[in-house]
């Protein structure tokens, strides 16, 4: 009975899924949940666990950091440049160090300046695609395949990592059989999904997106086992406290800041690799922010953020990969768009229940009389995705304390 | 002892226009390119006729997109989304707009109100979003520029675009004259040089109607009071929810009027090469002008100096782009020193307070 | 050893104010000493100094008879010196273990050795005598509970000296005699024990030695044996302690305020309060009496309208108002004076003239026809607000922060009367000002009773809420438990109907 009952709780989490799965028993809608997709999920979703990550050590020591996108911005270009100019690795680290650079610009202007936390984080994006444009169309003067939005292509890869036996992958130079793939292809309701999952993170992972993997658990540990964690975390929650005892409050906010910075320009570095291998103008595509709201819907917890940033990149890659997988999403939205009609009805919310059930009928009527999205709309996809979770996430969320108060040293007096 | 702490506060564009000039001019030096000489070229272009015309005419859109920007400041308020709300005002008014034609005056003013009502009830959507479910607007509005991007991209192509056309790209059908905006040349005999646009008048009207609204109504004074100190605010009887609305659709009703300096002006229709970023630029300008009517003018003019002017320097062979990161550099150093001088006025008052009352 | 702190001539001066003037004290080891003397006359700063968060401008300290010179907190620590702040300095969302041994590690990513902790931070509770749950998350704990970490958490240290800010201000008797034994227990263990207060009575109770200061100055330093509470007092302001002026007139008849069976739950469904229903009449200040987090402070928050209420009436002036939001209530004849004035009573950032408008923006005197702010009146009101309540300031157009915080108040406290409402709702009026700013408020609240003005009181003073309340009822977990005459009760009975201790 106990366990009904947290599931009922978590039913805004399990009812979608069920839904994807019912649906994606069907042949054109198929797609929803191959090993394909959750594989382009899983490398979608990186930039955005990583900017999301990036966001906590942050706002962690209590400053909001809207300038993730910006960050991810010098990731992309820095990581793009130092990928063509020494080898794929090594752009990535150099990418790490621009985005730290933004960060540390952002921590002086916040922390040491006081400067409002969100007009820094805009300023600093807008910095930031201005220094990108500039320094693309600088840094190239005379090299083939390069314009004043584009770089060239990074020398050289990320490896590439398949696990063998389950996934297929390769002991030397045999090719280990694909045991989780044949689960997959015998088409059993749930089971082949699972397996789809399960094979989208063993399949053709890069070890760029292992590394992110790992820093999920690494986050937590970090933050709320270690000495440095604790200070930082008390200097999100109580500053003037956290300094009476010693703790050097500008230090432990510089150090949160100057990481999301690090973070974000991972984020921007492993677009690149994972992408084109070149750095295009307008490739974060406003994944900092999504960064930020898988942050929030992860209720400031590492692990929640992988599931929020795992969201979005679901989100992401239907769009890219299957639009035609995106139009069976309409009829998931219809289904429990009426699951929740019927709640509100039972809690009396009659307004609530009226205009879901209005909301029900509309996407079922426009997934009836249309056989696509037009691709405009499928291109927001996760922004419209963003919107739509931050409006159910957003009961319990627990800001740090002092999240966004700026600090004065001394302010005991 | 007002009058000191105003000349204090304007010192801190200049010191950031100093210090953006120096460090763009070491970028120069890093790159190879003379400083002053890139300076000078850049200066001297735009100082020419036709140049100040151009100026002014860049400054319109920018300034009222930064007074859109501003309303939301002064609420403490961070309206991201005048691109997206611009855009999609600019689009719709350009469709209605073609669609019949009456007298000039009446026709424009129609025009305006589509644009403005369109692009309201798009920022409304992002207050909403606040008010009910909480979300940050600065996520909600970034999310919906996005968004309407996309939903504009697909107007244009099927419902919006102009019918039995033979051009290419989609585009709406053009103003009939009626609804082009004249330009006031021969109000300042200067007919030589391009048009001056008439949306000049309306930027000037809106700066007014802005200054008005803020420091002289007690709507503003609801607005500032909330934005200082939203604890206050609800205990002193605001309505903070009722005003954060209010706050987001006049942000966005000035947003709507953005796009129509440039749309009554020259392009008179809207095509996918219809002028992009103004809203971005306009936070830049809000910031610079600190939300104060002639500042945010000032800036809008020196912002707009500098992406005309700038264009000469390809011709040179400077990267014109250098322009954009000295508007970044003056943007971060400005906000930073508005905020150290902010706090040395606040310490000289306290000063001055505990001298007077020891006597 | 005999000295614990030798201070010689410390001097610190802050823009405008001299906060310590040659101050030089002696506290002999193993003594409770207090240090008392009225808001503003420089006990915190000597603390603060004391402590390494302040920097002296001249003068020696010397500590357990060597040289001090501290600069930070953390070398105050490592002399032996533990500082328990007035406002706790613990973060909320951090569990009692966490804020206990922040700070102890130096910040690097090696794992943290709770049990360790845990063990050693147990030994320390026995020897003292103090007991807490370490795992509990600070927000759960009482406020004396929360002293008492705090206390752990400055032994735990290692402390030998200990400084207490104002340590009773937010107890209640009953939680103040379990600090004494507390200290007692200390002081038996071979800590120094250093106790600043206003409180002369408690002083008198638990100190071997007490020290005054008066406007930055020490004054003396006298055994508590050879000294009574009126020449304590008297050291303290040069004069003799107000007291609330004495009753005059008595309460009219007309009911102003009634409220009826008020309930509300919180967004987790507890309790916030229930069953509450009382009345005020005309001319009369009815005082409210509750520790903190009883219930009393969202009460008058919905009476105001900014608390939300599940059922219940307020009838204002015989009018049901429960429907009405804050803006028609406030224009309707009631006015409010919120707990924190920095933070719900003034924009900080505003002169003095916009600050006169708050709470009243859209009345026929601030707002034309046309939409616009009267300027030119709220300068005359906040003028006239100005002298008649004696805040001192260069002028109305100073910024609110310039002022300090009994002038703050002071204008804030006129703002509101100078309206004439029928009722005023008063929260902790005189909270953390000087004497000379509370027995002004004070008058003006009794002068302003006698014609007629209701009064709702909220205050943890509980001789403050005695002395001006004619009737006052007591908050208990959310319910009125108590109704009383004013001129029935002691502050030690009402402590009880406080905690519960008495029905």
């Amino acid at each position: 009975m106990k366990i009904f009952k947290s599931l009922s709780k978590r039913y805004i989490v399990f009812t979608p899924i069920l839904l994807v799965v019912v649906v994606a028993q069907v042949e054109t809608y198929s797609q929803l949940t191959t090993s394909g997709t959750f594989g382009a999920a899983v490398r979608l979703a990186i930039p955005i666990l990583l900017a999301g990550l990036g966001g906590l050590y942050s706002e962690k020591t209590g400053v909001v950091n809207i300038g993730l996108e910006g960050m991810m911005i010098m990731g992309t270009w820095f990581g793009a440049w130092g990928g063509f100019t020494f080898g794929a690795w090594q752009g990535v680290f150099i990418g790490m160090l621009g985005g730290a650079l933004f960060g540390l610009i952002h921590a002086i202007a916040t922390v040491s300046f006081q400067v409002d936390h969100i007009v820094s984080g805009v300023a600093i994006n807008i910095l930031a695609a201005g220094v990108a444009r500039f320094l693309n169309v600088i840094a190239y003067e005379g090299v083939a395949f390069a314009s004043s939005t584009a770089s060239p292509r990074i020398q050289g890869d990320i490896g590439i990592f398949t696990m063998p036996f389950l996934a297929g992958g390769k002991i030397g130079e045999t090719v280990t059989p694909n045991l989780i793939g044949r689960v997959e292809d015998l088409n059993i309701f749930l089971v082949s999904d699972f397996a789809g999952l399960m094979l989208g993170f063993l399949s053709n992972i890069s070890y760029l997106t292992l590394f992110a993997l790992i820093l999920v658990p690494v986050s937590f540990l970090v933050l709320w086992f270690t000495p440095l964690g604790l200070q930082m975390r008390s200097v999100g929650e109580y500053p003037a406290g956290a300094e009476s005892l010693g703790v050097n409050v500008y230090l432990m906010k510089y150090i949160g800041v100057t990481i999301s910075g690090a973070l974000s320009g991972l984020a921007g570095s492993y677009l690149v690799v994972a992408g084109t291998g070149t750095y295009l103008e307008g490739q974060t595509g406003g994944r900092g922010f999504i960064g930020l709201a898988s942050m929030l819907f992860g209720n400031y917890k590492p692990f929640g953020i992988l599931m929020g940033s795992g969201l979005f990149g679901f989100a992401d890659a239907l769009q890219l990969r299957s639009p035609q997988a995106v139009h069976g999403l309409l009829i998931v939205i219809s289904i429990f768009l009426l699951v929740l009609t019927f709640k509100a009805f039972f809690e009396k919310k009659y307004k609530a229940c009226v205009v879901s059930f209005l909301l029900s009928a509309a996407f079922l009527i426009w997934f009836v009389n249309s056989t696509s999205i037009p691709n405009q709309f499928v291109y927001f996809t996760p922004h419209i995705t963003t919107l739509i979770v931050l409006s159910f996430a957003n009961q319990r969320i627990k800001l740090p304390e002092k999240n966004g108060v700026p600090y004065k040293k001394g302010e005991l007096n | 002892m007002k009058m000191r702490f105003r000349l204090v506060s304007v010192s801190a564009p200049i010191i950031a226009l100093t210090i953006s000039f120096g460090l763009s001019s070491l970028i120069l030096l890093i790159i190879g390119k003379d400083p002053y000489e890139t300076f000078k070229i850049m200066f001297e272009y735009g100082i020419r006729g036709k140049s100040i015309v151009s100026i002014i005419n860049r400054s319109i859109p920018l300034y009222i997109s930064a007074i859109a920007v501003a309303v939301g400041f002064k609420m403490g308020l961070f309206n991201i989304g005048v691109e997206g709300q611009y855009l999609m005002g600019a689009l719709v008014a350009a469709y209605i707009g073609a669609q019949f034609s009456i007298i000039t005056p009446l026709h424009i003013l129609f025009i305006i109100i589509v644009a403005v009502a369109t692009s309201s009830l798009w920022a409304a959507i992002a207050g909403y979003l606040k008010v009910e479910k909480g979300i940050h607007e600065v996520i909600s509005t970034i999310m919906l520029n996005y968004i309407g991007t996309g939903l504009i991209a697909y107007s244009l192509t099927t419902i919006f675009d102009e019918p039995n056309s033979n051009y290419d790209l989609p585009r709406t059908k053009e103003l009939p004259e009626t609804g082009k905006m004249p330009p006031l040349n021969k109000f300042f005999n200067i007919e030589d040089l391009q048009d001056l646009h008439g949306f000049l008048v309306i930027a000037i009207l809106v700066g007014i109607f802005y200054y008005w609204l803020v420091w002289k109504t007690t709507l503003g004074f609801d607005l500032r009071i909330t934005g200082s100190n939203p604890i206050a605010a609800k205990f002193s009887g605001i309505n903070p929810n009722k005003l954060v609305v209010i706050a987001m659709i006049t942000s966005g009703g000035f947003a709507g009027l953005v796009g129509l300096g440039p749309l009554l002006g020259y392009f008179h229709r809207y095509t996918i090469d219809f002028p992009t970023g103004l809203g971005f630029a306009g936070i830049g300008v809000a910031l610079l002008g600190r939300n104060h009517p002639f500042g945010m003018a000032v800036g809008a003019l020196l912002f707009a100096f500098l992406q005309r002017s700038a264009q000469i320097l390809d011709l040179n062979d400077v990267p014109k782009e250098i322009e954009q990161m000295m508007q970044a550099f003056i943007l971060l150093i400005v906000v930073v020193f508005y905020e150290v001088i902010r706090r040395f006025i606040v310490k000289q008052q306290i000063k001055d307070a505990s001298k007077r009352t020891d006597e | 050893m005999k000295l614990a702190i030798n201070i010689e001539n410390i001097t610190k001066t802050y823009p405008g104010v001299l906060a310590n003037s040659e101050v030089s004290i002696k506290v002999n080891s193993g003594d409770i000493h207090a240090i008392v003397g009225e808001n503003g006359a420089g006990k915190s700063t000597l603390m603060k100094i004391l402590y390494g968060m302040v920097k002296p401008d001249s003068g020696n300290i010397e500590i357990f008879e060597n040289k001090a010179n501290m600069s930070s907190p953390k070398d105050s620590i490592n002399l032996g010196i533990g500082m328990v702040h007035q406002h706790f300095m613990l973060a909320k969302n951090l569990t009692v273990l966490e804020n206990i041994i922040l700070g102890i590690d130096k910040p690097f990513l090696k794992n943290i050795k709770l049990s360790k902790y845990k063990t050693e931070i147990q030994k320390v509770m026995e020897l003292y005598s103090l007991n807490i749950d370490l795992n509990q998350y600070v927000d759960e704990l009482s406020v004396g509970e929360k002293q008492r970490v705090e206390i752990i958490k400055v032994l735990y240290r290692g402390a030998k000296i200990l400084i207490l800010d104002e340590p009773t201000a937010v107890l209640v008797p009953q939680e103040v005699k379990d600090l004494f034994k507390n200290l007692k227990d200390l002081k038996n263990n071979g800590v120094t024990v250093l106790f600043i207060s206003h409180k002369l009575d408690e002083v008198l109770e638990i100190a071997d030695e007490i020290s005054v200061m008066r406007s930055g100055q020490m004054i003396d330093t006298v055994l508590n044996d050879n000294v009574s509470k009126t020449q304590l007092a008297e050291m303290m302001i040069g004069k003799s302690l107000p007291t609330p002026p004495a009753r005059l007139t008595s309460t009219d008849e007309k009911v102003i305020l009634k409220v009826e069976n008020l309930k509300s739950n919180d967004e987790n469904g507890r309790t916030i309060f229930e069953d509450v229903s009382f009345e005020v009449h005309k001319s009369e200040i009815l005082g409210i009496a509750g520790v903190e987090g009883n219930g009393q402070k969202e009460v008058v928050e919905a009476i105001i309208g900014i608390q939300a209420l599940d059922s219940g009436k307020v009838i204002f002036k015989n009018n049901d108002i429960e429907e009405q939001g804050t803006r028609e209530r406030l224009e309707s004849g009631i006015s409010f004076i919120p707990e924190d004035r920095q933070l719900q009573a003034m924009i900080m950032e505003m002169d003095l003239t916009n600050n006169v408008i708050i709470g009243r923006q859209n009345i026929k005197k601030y707002k034309s026809s046309l939409g616009t702010v009267k300027m030119k009146n709220a300068v005359n009101e906040s003028e006239k607000v100005i002298s008649a309540f004696e805040v001192k300031t260069p002028g109305t157009s100073t910024l609110a922060t310039a002022l300090s915080g009994g002038n703050q108040q002071k204008f804030v406290v006129g703002r509101e009367l100078e309206d004439s409402p029928s009722l005023l709702i008063a929260s902790q009026p005189t909270r953390g000002i000087d004497i000379g700013a509370q027995a002004l408020i004070w008058e003006k609240l009794r002068n302003s009773r006698d014609e007629g003005l209701s009064v709702l009181l909220i205050s943890a003073d509980l001789e403050e809420l005695i002395g001006l309340s004619d009737r006052i009822i007591v908050f208990y977990q959310g319910k009125l438990v108590k109704e009383i005459e004013a001129e029935n009760i002691t502050p030690e009975d009402l402590g009880s109907y406080m905690t519960g201790l008495k029905k």
